[in-house]
């Protein structure tokens, strides 16, 4: 089947599409961004995390047709510009990045809890990354990257 | 492989009488694994996630009724209060990603004996609306699975709501698992205390072939509590009758051995939840 949807504010098309295919299939094989990572397709880690009409998903756990005519965003798309978003300036200066595997998905859904509790405890940070498994760093730089990013405040923040 | 995307329930209904094979799919948090992992290629897909009349949620004749496609995130956040049990089992489901697509309809379609959504539908007293092209029919929860991800759906048929009274007392969910995210259950408890009806509801997950009800152990509570005329001057229950009620409880439950966990720890674990269950929501009621 044919798809039309938008990804990161611009419009895309995929054609020959397996109706069986997941969104994470179509980003990476058809689209070629390759941020969302394919690591358990069931939704177990996280590393595929992206917002699709603004509420964090995992796009392996996505059919490819129902995600047409949506609009998702995936991690190529949180910084408006070349440079970086600040939620991945965040992980750069905490050491919040070791293989870089599971970066992406915690970025993404970083950014996610961001815009809805900007400033949130760590209680809620722990609950809000639940679904994103990282196997190097044990974490704890992880909560110091957001903590980090939430103290940067809303202001440096793209939306 | 068809795709088929109804956009109204009329036409999901029509799509599943024309291909009755074809295979639902709303949040795709089980379907989606099915079909990545090889496990499963049906001759069609049913997306069921464009279907406005399953995201709506209403009150209808004093009971509440949830379409099959509101997401556990959306049972936590706007039904809370009204099927706390739901809510609290809802919150141990995956993780934020999974909770956003997950449903409860899509748990009751998987008929997985791990759900976590059954023992508190079950505890409840919902029941499951059904429909297919020929009608609708109303299935009490209690009598929808039939065995491990097996339920009573003809070929035909869709799930369409789940129907349940508002809670009118406390009601408790715990769940025992290797950590707190993206646990699938080793075994589940829910309780119930219906005050108005001087009733005990409870489900147990996990723990048989398909989620069920500790029927002794409702029966026995119910009892109790007349008996001692607690409902309407509560005070602590008697260690006894805690006992006793976790004992029937986990007697009425029939586990296996597996990878999860044994099934003498399944009986164990269900006694210890039903105990702090019952605890929790008794100390709950005498508060109120």
């Amino acid at each position: 089947m044919r798809l039309q949807f938008t990804v990161n504010s611009r419009l895309c098309e995929a054609d020959d599409v397996w109706e069986g295919e997941s969104l994470l299939f179509v980003l990476r094989e058809r689209l070629g961004l390759w941020g969302a990572k394919n690591a358990c397709e069931q939704g177990e880690c996280g590393s595929c995390s992206v917002v699709l009409d603004g509420v964090l998903v995992c796009a392996c756990l996505v059919g490819a047709g129902q995600a047409a005519g949506r609009e998702i965003v995936t991690v190529e798309g949180l910084s408006d510009d070349d440079g970086l978003d600040p939620v991945q300036e965040a992980f750069l200066e905490a050491g919040a990045v070791q293989c870089g595997f599971c970066t992406p998905g915690l970025v993404v859904a970083t950014h996610e809890l961001l815009r809805r509790h900007p400033s949130p405890t760590d209680a809620e940070v722990r609950e809000a990354l639940a679904g994103n498994l990282c196997r190097c760093t044990g974490y704890e730089q992880i909560l110091d990257a957001v903590r980090l990013a939430a103290s940067a405040g809303p202001a440096r923040r793209a939306e | 492989m068809d795709f088929f995307v109804p956009r109204s329930w009329a036409d999901a209904l029509a799509a599943k009488a024309e291909h009755p094979a074809a295979v639902p799919l709303a949040g795709g948090t089980d379907v989606m694994v099915e079909l990545n992992f090889d496990r499963l290629r049906p001759d069609a897909l049913l997306d069921l996630s464009r279907v406005e009349e399953l995201q709506d949620w209403g009150h209808d004749n004093g009971a509440l009724r949830v379409g099959a496609g509101v997401s556990y995130t959306r049972v936590i956040d706007e039904l809370g209060k009204l099927v706390p049990a739901l809510a609290m089992a809802s919150r141990t489901v995956g993780s934020p990603q999974i909770r956003n697509r997950g449903t409860v309809g899509g748990n009751l379609g998987s008929a997985s004996p791990a759900g976590d959504a059954h023992p508190p539908l079950l505890a409840t007293g919902a029941s499951v609306e059904v429909a297919s092209v020929r009608g609708s029919r109303v299935v009490p929860v209690e009598e929808f699975f039939t065995g491990p991800k097996r339920h009573v759906l003809e070929p035909d048929e869709l799930i369409y709501a789940f129907v349940v009274r508002p809670a009118a007392g406390p009601q408790q969910f715990s769940k025992v698992g290797t950590r707190n995210a993206m646990v699938i259950a080793v075994a589940s408890f829910a309780l119930a205390l219906d005050p108005e009806k001087r009733s005990v509801g409870t489900g147990i997950g996990s723990a048989a072939p398909t989620p069920l009800r500790a029927k002794p152990a409702e029966e026995f509570l119910e009892g109790e509590l007349a008996s001692g005329a607690l409902w309407d001057a509560p005070r602590p229950l008697p260690e006894r009758l805690v006992a006793h009620f976790s004992e029937l409880v986990a007697s009425a439950a029939s586990p296996i051995d597996d990878v999860r966990g044994t099934a003498a720890y399944r009986r164990r674990a269900l006694a210890v939840m039903a105990r702090r269950a019952l605890g929790w929501a008794w100390s709950e009621y005498q508060r109120s």
